[in-house]
């Protein structure tokens, strides 16, 4: 079966899903062994490969941040000097934005999208693998790049130029492995559209389509607006470090402010493309586990397009202590404050859902709402950076660091937690042990503030980000952020041993086909639940008829399994 | 792409295919060796070449495959419009692409460039006067005078030849297009020959007009704020009427081995959208470079 | 340690204490946004966690069946959109006024150096006084050696050899630009933030109400030594401050060499010394051998090299992450480190540089 990568091939797990059949033995064309997993054409695998990825990126980039919060326990440098530290900061995240978050969700993408709407597949199998294999020779280049001459780039995930010019040659090898990236997710987004516009099951409209399908579909074009205008950006870096250009000096007429500007008009819609999924996760799972219908289907639509559009005017909040006319910061001021409302939407709609539901609390439930919690805390820390003036002091100190961690970690991996949990029987056909999911939701929720909280007090107090060393009065809070991640690191380090490891190899109590719905058929809903656990080979490949709702399959026959 | 719609599948998914992952190998050794190769590595070049021969390779069999299927009839009417709809987001995410370099132009032309020479910052630059594209009379070629004396390209007449060859290719795609329509398969070919070898002069007067900047004008990449923008937006305008003329080319072979029907031919529709989307590019790039 | 006025306190958990106006009206914007959103979380989790209690299926709660209601989702648009309103209102004041930069007393030029800040004194009294400004380098050194113990200063990290020196009480315009990469300029208790871009200038100002010390440090990533490029601005009173600049005067007309005047070889060396501690040693290490991307100067071929020129252009210019010096060194001091350079560790090639040599490849 799909997500379980036992060596006894994909029979064994299926045994455990005793009552249903064997999905995919009839297909006998299912491939084996590595190739498998390299060749793959299949949504599942390839969702799988993306997964597995991610989170060896999610490790990889967590133990750069412990490399951080190694340094900073104590004032004073210790294990390394400032160089390396701006280095481990630069590629913590670009590794964590560039190779853990964003290809998470499109690993969400690729195995629910296509069996939320109906669909056999992807619209284009192989481009969909091509995406995938594209991340390897990024993320090579990227780690690679600490072992070139000169380190890894150093210049922040932001990579500001004139600073970015100052870099060996690891800065080319990193703005290439960012092209590559880029045209990857350019790839799968474009993939994601076709297949949400054009492959949904009759009967799927796209009024009843699942609010997961909704935020990616949204998603999907912010990604092909920004990611191309990122591309242009570290190309123009690039040229202007070898081929003479002068974009961004001003000796020859540029201007390295010119660079913050189309940074920024790519990034601020990418940490959006960093929450939107998480939005959708949430909106699947508090209305499974409230027993009742997402609250305000249609405004969540709205509200969702409208952060996004929203997205493209706000982008130079991020640049209110560069100097720009008094007019300029007031527009920017506004429209970020402006996107406080659309989200104000989803967060009182997903609290409507579960007002007179009948709740229980599974760790996908705990999780998504650990997940609003904590999100809303750093939606207001936004509100208050989003003011001018109030930036003007907190612009570039702890304070922002805390505000994105806050809606990274606690939003996007919190609801990427959450869908895990949520989906992963679906994947594996085995139930997560229930007690480990609830250890791992505390142990990160509570040590997540542990390590975070801390840092607005910093922030407020002026310790400015990135600093590999600080005066002697920011000690204690550092000292307690420190502890917290590292307790954080280890409640992942769990997450992965005891909860993901025996998944991926089939133990467990076998999943049933709804294993969150009440026998009286309360709970989930939607398509990825009429096919059983774990989810056959192949799934739809003859579209489906479906109810007035679009959640049930009327017609049973040409379902695998029934 | 093409095929009788009857009998043929409403989804098509592929079997397993190693062309993803070998053509992600053959973008590592690009990128890795370009990364050397830019800084001094000797063996960064080989590495390159080597990897888009690879790439290359790979492209052909994957280009192969989908071909086959096509003519298989194994797409449908759906995938039809799954390509229509990709094909159109993806044109979409290249316009992106060039708004980038645009507003790199717009912004140094009109806020750095002029900004540099203002009297705020005649402490730093006190000898700038900034006037675009900083050679005009009285302007002083950079606010660091790190730039040597250029003359700029003028409209007349190797971009307005080349702004003629463009509208003229799309001219001569529409015939073909329409002629493959009424199923004059022989003119369609010959009007799609006309437009190759009108998008290949196009390529050839660029490259002359690259020549006569470097030699005779002293533009140059490194010209400051107009080299750069310049020759990025012009050259990436170039590559992609190359890559556009090269699916010409293979839709016209495609086309003489009788490839595509009067209804269906998406493959032939798709290289017309992405050579009408240089075009336009280009008539943006003759008024916003060329002329103003 | 304790409190350092005028810079961080021990476990400080609200704003740096205002000494300006401005600060003060965004430390109350500040409190106004906290308390703000602190009652709408409070409102809207008050409102979830009840449901939470007692909408559990445990205690038996059946499922309603609502999922609409055009009027609440109206009114929910609407009022956050109002409290937004609000919250803009008293931002936007403050905001213009922070920005009006017109009518100073005294204009001040800083710029960004990889890593230390150069004022120069524009206007008034002092016009003409300019200095460079460095963290002590005894911190360096502490921060190296892991800043244990108990000796280590209250301000750490944050003092400076040649602080910034205003009156009270007076509207300070602060120019901010930079010499190779883009700093910037905060002073937290003046309630002011703003980049020094390379290239271009940008302003801000501020009018502390106080005397005393206060520090901010460098707010933007600019390369290695970020963390060690603090902001130390000395309040003085108008008095103090009339006498500071007559010392200044002074200093500077002493310190202005001639750089025609011919040295001999152990002079320099000597000055040379200094002048590699305070700005070289910090990257090439004592030992000259560098570390990392920093190439060592003990043995390399530009230093040892005949031609004496090429040792001077990479002075001068910079290269890669070599900074450019010929704005923050003299003629005689950049003659002075070279010379040490050369004639220094394994390097003997007892070649001298004068400062002559470095004025004629000025501007080549
Ligand atoms: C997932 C990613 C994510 C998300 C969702 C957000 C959401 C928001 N962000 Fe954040 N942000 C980042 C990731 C994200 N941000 C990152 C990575 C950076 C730093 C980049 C770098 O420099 O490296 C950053 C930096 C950043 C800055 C620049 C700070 C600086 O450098 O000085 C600002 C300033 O305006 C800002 C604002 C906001 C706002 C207003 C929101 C809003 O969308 C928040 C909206 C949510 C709420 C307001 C809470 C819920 C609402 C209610 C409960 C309703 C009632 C509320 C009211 C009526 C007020 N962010
Ligand atoms: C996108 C998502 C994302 C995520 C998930 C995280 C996760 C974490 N980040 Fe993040 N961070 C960013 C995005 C993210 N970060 C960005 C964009 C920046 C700005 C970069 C810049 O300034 O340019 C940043 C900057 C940043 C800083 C500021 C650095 C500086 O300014 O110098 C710090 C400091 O504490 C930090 C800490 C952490 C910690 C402790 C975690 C933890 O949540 C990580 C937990 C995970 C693990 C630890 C991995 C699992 C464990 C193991 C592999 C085993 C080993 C574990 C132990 C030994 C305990 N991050
Ligand atoms: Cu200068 Cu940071
Ligand atoms: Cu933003």
């Amino acid at each position: 079966m799909s997500a379980v990568l036992d060596p006894h091939g994909h029979g064994a797990a299926g045994d455990h899903s005793g009552s249903h059949g064997h999905g995919d033995d009839h297909h006998d064309h299912a491939p084996t062994g590595w190739r498998r997993w390299v060749y793959a054409t299949n949504h599942k695998d390839i969702g799988t490969l993306y997964l597995l990825f991610s989170f060896t990126m999610l490790m990889i980039g967590g133990l750069l941040a412990m490399g951080i919060r190694a340094e900073l326990f104590e004032p004073g440098l210790q294990l390394f000097n400032p160089e390396l530290f701006n280095q481990l900061t630069t590629m913590h995240g670009l590794i964590m934005v560039f190779g853990a978050i964003m290809p998470a969700f499109v690993g969400f993408a690729n195995w629910m999208v296509p069996l939320q709407i109906g669909a056999p597949d992807m619209a284009f199998a192989r481009m969909n693998n091509f995406s995938f294999w594209l991340l390897i020779p990024a993320a090579l280049m990227l780690v690679g790049s600490f072992f070139m001459p000169g380190g890894a780039p150093a210049a922040g995930w932001t990579l500001y130029a004139p600073l970015t010019l100052q870099m060996g040659p690891s800065m080319d090898a990193g703005i290439f492995a960012m092209h590559i990236m880029g045209a990857s997710s350019i790839m799968g987004s474009i993939n994601i559209i076709v297949t949400i516009l054009n492959m949904r099951a009759p009967g799927m409209t796209l009024m009843k389509m699942p609010m997961f399908c909704w935020t990616w579909l949204i998603t999907a074009y912010l990604l092909i607006a920004v990611m191309p205008v990122l591309a242009g950006a570290i190309t123009m870096t690039l040229t202007d470090r070898h081929f003479g250009t002068t974009f961004f000096n001003p000796a020859g007429g540029g201007d390295p402010v010119m660079y913050q500007h189309i940074f920024w008009f790519f990034g601020h819609p990418e940490v959006y493309i960093m929450i939107l999924p998480a939005f959708g996760i949430v909106s699947q799972v508090v209305p499974a586990f409230a027993r009742k219908r997402l609250f305000g289907y249609a405004s969540m639509v709205y509200a969702t397009s409208s952060i996004a559009i929203l997205s493209f005017i706000v982008w130079a909040h991020h640049m209110f202590t560069t100097g720009m006319p008094v007019t300029g910061q007031l527009f920017f001021m506004y429209a970020t404050m402006l996107i406080a409302v659309p989200t104000a939407v989803k967060i009182f709609n997903w609290i409507a859902t579960m007002w007179q539901g009948s709740m229980t609390f599974e760790t996908p439930m705990l999780f998504a709402v650990g997940f609003i919690f904590v999100f809303t805390i750093g939606g207001f820390t936004g509100l208050i950076l989003a003011m001018a003036p109030i930036d003007l002091l907190l612009q570039d100190t702890y304070y922002v660091v805390a505000h994105f961690h806050y809606v990274l970690v606690a939003g996007s991996l919190f609801a990427m937690f959450a869908g895990f949990y949520y989906w992963s029987p679906k994947w594996t056909g085995v139930m997560y042990n229930e007690t480990r999911g609830k250890i791992h939701f505390w142990s990160s929720l509570i040590s997540f503030n542990v390590a975070f909280f801390p840092m607005h007090f910093l922030g407020l107090a002026g310790m400015p980000r990135r600093y590999a060393d600080y005066p002697m009065q920011f000690a204690d809070f550092n000292a307690v952020a420190s502890i917290g991640a590292f307790w954080f690191g280890l409640s992942q380090v769990y997450f992965f041993f005891w909860v993901v490891l025996p998944m991926l190899r089939g133990r467990g109590e076998p999943a049933a086909q709804r294993p969150w719905n009440d026998a009286d058929g309360k709970g989930a809903e939607g398509l990825e639940w009429e096919v059983p656990s774990p989810a056959p080979f192949h799934t739809f490949e003859v579209p489906p008829r479906l109810d007035p709702t679009a959640t049930r399959i009327l017609d049973a026959r040409v379902q695998p399994g029934h | 792409m093409s095929s009788s719609a009857q009998g043929t599948p409403n989804y098509y998914v592929p079997q397993p295919s190693r062309h993803p992952a070998f053509a992600a190998f053959g973008l590592l050794a690009i990128i890795f060796g370009a990364a050397n190769w830019i800084n001094g590595v000797t063996w960064g070049r080989a590495l390159v070449l080597f990897g888009f021969l690879w790439l290359f390779w790979v492209l052909f069999q994957w280009f192969r495959d989908s071909i086959r299927e096509s003519e298989g009839g194994l797409y449908g009417r759906k995938i039809d419009i799954s390509f229509r709809w990709s094909m159109s987001w993806f044109i979409f995410s290249e316009v992106m692409f060039f708004g980038a370099f645009f507003t790199a132009l717009w912004w140094m032309r009109s806020h750095s460039v002029p900004a540099l020479g203002s009297v705020d910052n005649a402490v730093l630059w006190p000898g700038f006067k900034a006037v675009w594209p900083s050679i005009a009379p009285g302007a002083t070629a950079s606010p660091a005078n790190i730039i040597e004396p250029f003359q700029t390209m003028t409209p007349f007449w190797l971009p307005t030849i080349n702004t003629a060859l463009l509208l003229s290719s799309g001219v001569t795609l529409t015939i073909a297009h329409h002629a493959l329509r009424a199923n004059h398969r022989g003119m369609t070919v010959l009007w799609m020959w006309a437009t190759v070898l009108l998008g290949f002069s196009f390529v050839c007067v660029q490259g002359y007009e690259y020549f006569h900047a470097y030699h005779e004008l002293n533009l140059k990449l490194s010209s400051g704020a107009y080299g750069s923008t310049f020759f990025m937006l012009t050259g990436f305008h170039g590559f992609h009427v190359i890559v556009g003329m090269l699916m010409l080319f293979f839709i016209t072979i495609r086309l003489m081995r009788g490839h595509f029907t009067p209804e269906r031919h998406f493959g032939f529709e798709g290289a017309a959208w992405y050579w009408h989307f240089v075009d336009v590019v280009w008539l943006f790039l003759y008024t916003l470079v060329y002329w103003l | 340690v304790q409190d350092l006025p005028g810079g961080p306190g021990v476990r400080q958990l609200n704003l740096t204490s205002a000494a300006t106006r401005i600060a003060a009206e965004q430390s109350w914007l500040h409190w106004f946004m906290l308390v703000t959103c602190l009652v709408i979380f409070i409102a809207v989790f008050s409102v979830m966690f009840y449901s939470i209690w007692k909408h559990r299926k445990s205690v038996g709660h059946k499922p309603a069946n609502f999922h609409e209601s055009v009027t609440v989702e109206v009114i929910w648009t609407i009022i956050p959109f109002l409290i937004v309103i609000g919250m803009a209102l008293p931002a936007t004041k403050v905001l213009v006024a922070s920005k009006d930069t017109s009518n100073a007393d005294l204009t001040i030029k800083a710029t960004g150096y990889q890593w230390k800040w150069g004022y120069d004194y524009l206007n008034g009294d002092p016009q003409g006084v300019s200095f460079v400004s460095t963290l002590l380098p005894a911190h360096r050194e502490i921060s190296n050696e892991g800043a244990r113990g108990p000796d280590v200063p209250n301000n750490y990290l944050l003092e400076v050899d040649n602080p910034l020196v205003v009156p009270v009480n007076k509207k300070i315009r602060i120019i901010t630009t930079a010499n190779d990469v883009i700093h910037s300029w905060g002073v937290p208790a003046f309630g002011v933030k703003q980049d020094a871009i390379p290239g271009f200038v940008r302003d801000t100002w501020f009018r502390s109400e106080k005397v005393g010390d206060f520090y901010g440090q460098c707010y933007e990533l600019c390369g290695k030594e970020h963390a060690y490029m603090p902001i130390h601005v000395k309040v003085v009173s108008q008095d103090d401050f009339t006498k500071w600049t007559a010392d200044q005067k002074k200093i500077m007309a002493a310190k202005a060499d001639d750089p025609s005047k011919v040295w001999t070889l152990p002079d320099l060396e000597a000055r040379g010394e200094k002048v590699y501690t305070a700005n070289c040693q910090a990257c090439h290490q004592p030992n000259g051998k560098g570390a990392g991307p920093i190439l060592p100067l003990d043995g390399s071929p530009i230093v040892n090299d005949p031609d004496k020129t090429k040792q001077i252009h990479v002075v001068l210019n910079g290269r890669n992450a070599m900074p450019s010096w010929k704005g923050t060194l003299s003629d005689t001091d950049i003659a002075a480190v070279i010379s040490f350079t050369k004639n220094h560790w394994s390097n003997h090639t007892g070649q001298i540089v004068q400062p002559a040599e470095v004025l004629a490849q000025r501007g080549k």
